[in-house]
């Protein structure tokens, strides 16, 4: 972005150059450009060995290590690609149960945000540069102060936390200091589950659903698919029944969706009925009063017949089905659907109950709540904040950065300087993920042990380490605190939750408990330990013994417990994960009282307007601001890049006189104009632009957190608008009353597509299951397959491999990790807002969306487009250099160095899949995000067009590494990376001359097309069509 | 007097025509003695850096270990077989031997400092290609491609240079009739193995036992270029 910014001057005084001396300058130029052009020779390079070379490296081939990353607090179990110990890709860790080797956007941009040049260098204090062991110093003159009150004046306020090493650490940190009290505080939080598990249990418990197992599933309001800490693999179950295969049964579940704004979940379903936020409560109970046979109060005829319908099929469908409860929705929504759940006899079958992942389970809001209530009192005098940036992303009317003023000694150890630190005395720079050790739990508990890829870029300090500064052993490495803590997790974790023990400081503790007692967890372990091997030495995990960040200070093995520990220790990096750590399914009984309490008859439509609060899709609560991936990534649905807007329907802008324009910049994409709103809600205003989305509820307007950052990064800051100004903790996920009035100004949306009709030309195909069964092949065409000989050129014969992609629509949900994994994968470059505007993004993957029907009742259909690799390829014949060409294996092949950017390819692609480098949008300087680049991949320069190559680089290494075994290539060993991450297996590519390939198989299911294949352009990718299981009650009308 | 007039106010005199064509054919010649030109300056040593010899921080030579001494190419080069890239011998490689003998050398300083600093030993790369080309030693060396078909008679070379143009018409040449190339694969590490007078012959029959790919798939862009 900068390079090219600075690359011409913006404008050019008029009287500076008259027609003469532009020529001149112009020949001269030339002659120059001519010259400068005979530097042919390659400049001379260096080959710089290791000294002494680690032992399971080999030079140029990358090796695969087995991580964790967390978000909000649960863990999502990774594979990361590392190049010479230099990580540059993240994939889903097979072995992991959130994950089953998918992944998604969040995990795939996370190598970004570790080489992201923005982020926090030096310790800080009151804004200056200065040493750690300063800080040291400072913190144990302050300490010393606080032992004399048992730390009366100290506060710790984290995020949510699941790592047992960290909880461990803070619990006995809380021993030393017992008048210590312990925050946690996340802007999307799960306080409303917490609090309706109490509800119906009396407890707070973690629900695991099994989507595999569930027929009929209803979702009240709940993007099980986005904001559930098991999202990629609830996605992968839940795919598994939306499947229907030629010969096979043609079962499929059914997604009912009650929703306020559109979500990847709402626009999966097969009934989809928009209500208000604050209607679904209502819903609830009527919902149950039907299935308890209970008089209701009357509803619209069009709810209640979704209701009678949804009432009928999950009652048929006792055992086999799902209720779940959105985020925002309130606790007794929860546990009314706990409570439907048991009803239905769903619990033990496909809902499960087990203790909270969390390590201290407690409302974020109610303990985020007493700590700013100490801090005004004066009753704060030390405040550590680990991670968070409560600044900008706490309640409004909580003034936390006021409060926060009132606190004498404050520290902050975050990622970025962001909001909280510039308020902190101390700002300490944190490590990333993949630079420290740690550890941290999945949705259903099991544990990930965190290792590091690379040492600390920035000198950045762990929360492990940061929190041992607060005890007498302050200089012990995070590998030391987490690997010490697992020689006895059991004995550690019964001691941090005990409160009679001496306190001693975390190092001897540990030790001493090392001595003689060997754990049932780690023997069980250790049996399953050579099936594990198996598997895993398919997929090159290495483990990270030799070269990773702090392994100096490694153990030696002692003793035969040293041995066997460090066997299970091995084992637990090796497989990602430790096993047996899952929790144990509960037998609870819900509280009967919900299920017979009557519906509130007062429960009316109001009339007033209701605003929402839903974590961005892309950036999540503001913590990815900075990260250009997620920022130019297209949400799913609005496919809008660098901005939140004010979601709303088509009914309420007419209401309001709004207007939504589509500016000509890039045909039906790139810029859209949008009316800027005045919002007031509870005294706080702002302003920001409206945008039209089908489907939202009426009356009701969506705005995604975590945009309008101030001290985000050079690439989040002045992005969007700050939502948090309007969310107070009396709404933190809706409220009504909202008052919203037109500006009359305008404001510019980069928008990948603003345009969702297909225009008559039957893009994606549709049919309901009832006429699958009836005609298979209803995606077919006749104008789709065209005689072969119709072509300018003579045939090819396909002999070898033929590549070809199967993209099934049916399951495709539009979660964009496709998108992001092509983006890390192929070294994509980021434009920027301003040339998004200009429709030049320069993703090789868009999703894109198409609805059927109007209004309410949309049926949304997401298409992922990649290049087609057409046989007969329109852009290969205008190509004047011959730069894009065909390959003997199918591919229509990009060669970079060719290209003199003519663009006529891109101009003569049906598909419009070509991206063009208008400028040098690679940033080739900054020393730092060079690391990240996949060194398989050229790295495009301008002029130079692009576009999706079926990652041939993949294909190549995998080909080479067959035939240099001298072996076949097997079915599923090229997994493009679109594919890897996709967590409903959506994409699978392989060779289609390959009778048994999986591909192949996809290819000859009679609902596969082509995509405008009646061009004869005949398409490599094809797709199958869409298929969904409506309800027939609700359809007949 | 019309006529005259004519004459004198025609803008074209009747030697224009001459004065064309020499401006054609210089035309002409310029174009062709250019293309030929740069042709000739494309293929030149000083583009290619064919023949070349860089400095190196330590005169190393291959006729005296590879040569002389008959060290096996792998024992330094060690990732041939396996990877994209030969590999560069770390600093240890050298020391295995030269902690032994020429322990003091002053042409080994560098090599002695390497190993005691930590710091490595930056060599200049003689055989550079272009980013933009991925070429990969494991599957050449697989497929029967001798070390010397590209890297030439390396065991009598003093000091190394390129012994081969490294131009894509020059990779192209074996990709299009690899039979003309490839080698028993027991041979790829012989630097003496000369190709038999029957090569196209055995070349024909090895292309099929280690099948090697047609030439139209061999000349695919994305073989080299990704």
């Amino acid at each position: 972005m900068k390079t090219r910014n600075d690359e011409y001057l913006k404008t050019l005084p008029e009287s500076l150059l008259n027609r003469r001396d532009f020529l001149r300058l112009m020949g001269a130029s030339i002659a120059l450009a001519g010259l400068s052009s005979c530097n042919l020779r390659q400049p001379v390079e260096q080959i710089i060995p290791y000294v002494s070379q680690p032992e399971n490296l080999t030079p140029a081939v990358p090796l695969f290590y087995a991580t964790a990353m967390t978000h909000g607090g649960y863990a999502l179990g990774l594979l990361v690609e590392s190049h010479e110990f230099r990580p540059t890709k993240v994939e889903g860790n097979p072995l992991h149960p959130a994950s089953l080797g998918a992944s998604d956007v969040f995990a795939q941009a996370s190598v970004l945000s570790l080489y992201d040049p923005d982020r926090s260098k030096d310790v800080l204090q009151n804004g200056r540069i200065t040493t750690y062991e300063d800080f040291l110093v400072d913190l144990r003159q302050n300490l010393a102060k606080q032992k004399s009150k048992n730390g009366a004046g100290l506060r710790i306020l984290t995020e949510n936390i699941t790592s047992p090493t960290l909880a461990f650490q803070i619990n006995n940190l809380l021993k030393d200091f017992p008048n210590t009290v312990w925050h946690q505080y996340e802007p999307v939080n799960r306080d409303n589950e917490r609090e309706g598990s109490i509800l119906a249990f009396g407890e707070p418990l973690e629900t695991i659903y099994k989507f595999d197992q569930a027929d009929v599933i209803l979702s009240l309001d709940a993007d099980f698919f986005l904001e559930s800490p098991g999202r990629v693999r609830y996605a992968r179950d839940f795919s598994k029944k939306r499947r229907v295969r030629k010969g096979e049964s043609t079962q499929m579940n059914r997604l009912y969706s009650v929703e306020c704004s559109p979500t990847i979940t709402g626009s999966f379903a097969d009934h989809r009925l928009a209500l208000k936020a604050s209607e679904i409560e209502n819903f609830t109970r009527n919902l149950v009063g039907v299935l308890s046979n209970n008089s209701n109060s009357p509803l619209d005829a069009k709810t209640q017949k979704f209701i009678n319908a949804l009432a009928k099929d999950l009652t048929e469908n006792q055992g086999k089905s799902i209720v779940t409860a959105g985020t925002n929705q309130p606790p007794s929504v929860h546990a009314a659907a706990h409570a439907l759940n048991e009803q239905l006899g769903n619990v033990g079958k496909t809902v499960f109950y087990t203790e909270a992942v969390q390590a201290n389970s407690v409302n974020n809001l109610e303990s985020l709540r007493p700590l700013v209530a100490d801090m005004n009192g004066g009753k704060v005098e030390m405040l550590a904040i680990v991670g968070g940036n409560p600044v900008y992303n706490s309640p409004s009317d909580f003034q936390f950065a006021e409060s926060l003023n009132k606190v004498a000694w404050k520290t902050h150890l975050s990622l970025y300087e962001d909001e909280t630190s510039a308020r902190c005395n101390w700002h300490i720079p944190s490590t990333h993920e993949l630079e420290t050790w740690s550890d941290a739990r999945a949705f259903d508990g099991t544990v990930s042990i965190i290792q590091p890829l690379i040492a600390p870029l920035y000198n950045g300090k762990s929360a492990h380490e940061f929190l041992a500064a607060f005890t007498d052993n302050y200089s012990v490495s995070s590998y030391e605190i987490v690997q010490n803590f697992w020689k006895n997790p059991s004995g550690n974790q019964s001691n941090a939750s005990g409160k009679n023990q001496n306190s001693e400081n975390t190092n001897s503790n540990v030790n001493q408990q090392n001595g003689g007692n060997p754990n049932s967890a780690n023997s069980n372990v250790n049996s399953q330990s050579s099936e594990n091997q198996n598997t895993n030495s398919a997929q090159n995990i290495q483990t990270n013994t030799n070269q990773a960040a702090n392994n100096s200070n490694q153990m030696p093995p002692k003793g035969g417990t040293q041995n066997a520990f460090e066997q299970n220790w091995q084992q637990f990096l090796r497989n990602g994960i430790v096993a047996n750590t899952a929790f144990q399914p509960k037998q609870v009984t819900a509280k009967a009282d919900f299920t017979n309490q009557r519906p509130k008859t007062e429960d009316q439509r109001p009339n007033s307007i209701e605003i929402n609060f839903r974590p961005d899709p892309s950036i999540y609560d503001g913590r990815y601001s900075n990260n250009g991936w997620l920022q130019e990534l297209p949400k799913p649905l609005t496919k809008l890049t660098w901005d939140n807007a004010v979601l709303m329907n088509a009914n309420l802008a007419k209401k309001l006189d709004l207007n939504q324009e589509v500016a000509g910049t890039g045909g039906s994409h790139g810029q859209t104009i949008a009316d800027v709103v005045e919002l007031k809600f509870n005294g706080e205003t702002l302003k920001a632009p409206a945008f039209i989305i089908e489907g939202h509820a009426d009356d009701a307007v969506t705005i995604y957190l975590g945009y309008g950052r101030t001290n985000a990064g050079e690439v989040g800051n002045g992005a969007g608008f700050n939502a948090y100004a309007l969310r107070n903790s009396g709404a933190m996920w809706f409220g009504e009353n909202l008052e919203i009035a037109k500006t009359g100004e305008t404001f510019s949306l980069a928008c990948t597509q603003a345009h969702h009709s297909m225009e008559g030309r039957e893009i994606v195909r549709h049919a309901k299951l009832s006429e699958y069964e009836k005609n298979p092949k209803f995606a077919k065409r006749e104008a789709d397959d065209p005689a072969k000989q119709i072509s300018l050129y003579p045939g090819w014969e396909y002999n070898g491999h033929a590549w070809g992609i199967s993209i099934d629509t049916s399951i495709c949900n539009g979660c964009n990790a496709c998108v992001a994994a092509c983006q890390a994968e192929n070294n994509i470059p980021v434009v920027g807002k301003e040339e998004v505007l200009r429709a030049r993004e320069m993703h090789w993957i868009r999703v894109d969306t198409y609805y059927e029907n109007d209004g309410e009742d949309i049926q949304t259909l997401h298409q992922p487009v990649i290049c087609q690799h057409c046989e007969n390829a329109p852009c290969e014949y205008v190509c004047p250099p011959g730069a894009t060409t065909h390959s003997t294996e199918g591919l229509n092949e990009m060669t970079y160095n060719r290209c003199i950017g003519t663009r006529y390819c891109s101009n003569n692609c049906p598909y419009k899949v070509r991206r063009f480098n208008f400028f040098g949008y690679s940033d080739y300087e900054t020393p730092v995000v060079q690391l990240q680049r996949n060194p398989e991949v050229t790295i495009r320069s301008r002029g130079v067009m692009e576009k999706c190559t079926y990652c041939v680089q993949r294909i190549q290494s995998a080909k080479i590494n067959a035939e240099t075994e001298g072996r076949e290539l097997g079915d599923g060993e090229i997994l493009t990376a679109c594919q890897q991450a996709c967590p409903t297996q959506a994409i699978i590519f392989g060779d289609k001359n390959d009778k048994n390939s999986q591909v192949a198989k996809l290819k000859a299911e009679p609902t596969d097309y082509g995509l405008l294949a009646d061009l004869n352009t005949r398409p490599r990718t094809t797709y199958l069509a869409t298929i969904t299981n409506p309800n027939e009650e609700i359809e007949k009308g | 007097m019309k006529k005259q007039n004519l004459n004198e106010h025609r803008f074209f005199k009747p030697s224009a025509n001459e004065i064309t064509r020499l401006f054609i054919f210089i035309f002409l010649v310029v174009l062709v003695g250019g293309s030929w030109a740069a042709t000739k300056i494309f293929e030149s040593p000083y583009i290619t850096r064919q023949n070349i010899v860089e400095q190196q921080p330590i005169p190393f030579s291959h006729k005296h270990h590879v040569g002389e001494e008959g060290i096996d190419c792998r024992y330094c080069h060690t990732s041939v077989e396996k990877s994209a890239y030969a590999g560069m011998p770390p600093t240890q490689t050298c020391i295995n031997c030269h902690s032994q003998i020429y322990t003091t050398s002053p042409m080994l300083d560098p090599v002695r400092a390497s190993f005691k600093s930590g710091e490595p030993i930056h060599w200049t790369r003689v055989h550079n290609l272009q980013n933009f080309v991925y070429f990969n030693h494991s599957i050449h060396v697989a497929k029967g491609v001798g070390c010397a078909s590209c890297h030439g008679q390396i065991d009598q070379m003093d000091l190394t240079y390129q012994a081969a143009p490294l131009t894509m018409e020059w990779c192209l040449s074996c990709h299009r009739e690899p039979q003309m190339q490839v080698r028993p694969r027991e041979e790829v590490f012989n630097m003496e193995y000369q190709k038999p007078e029957n090569q196209a012959q055995l070349g024909a029959e090895l292309v099929k036992k280690y099948q090697i790919k047609d030439a139209q798939t061999l000349t695919n862009c994305s073989t080299c270029h990704r």
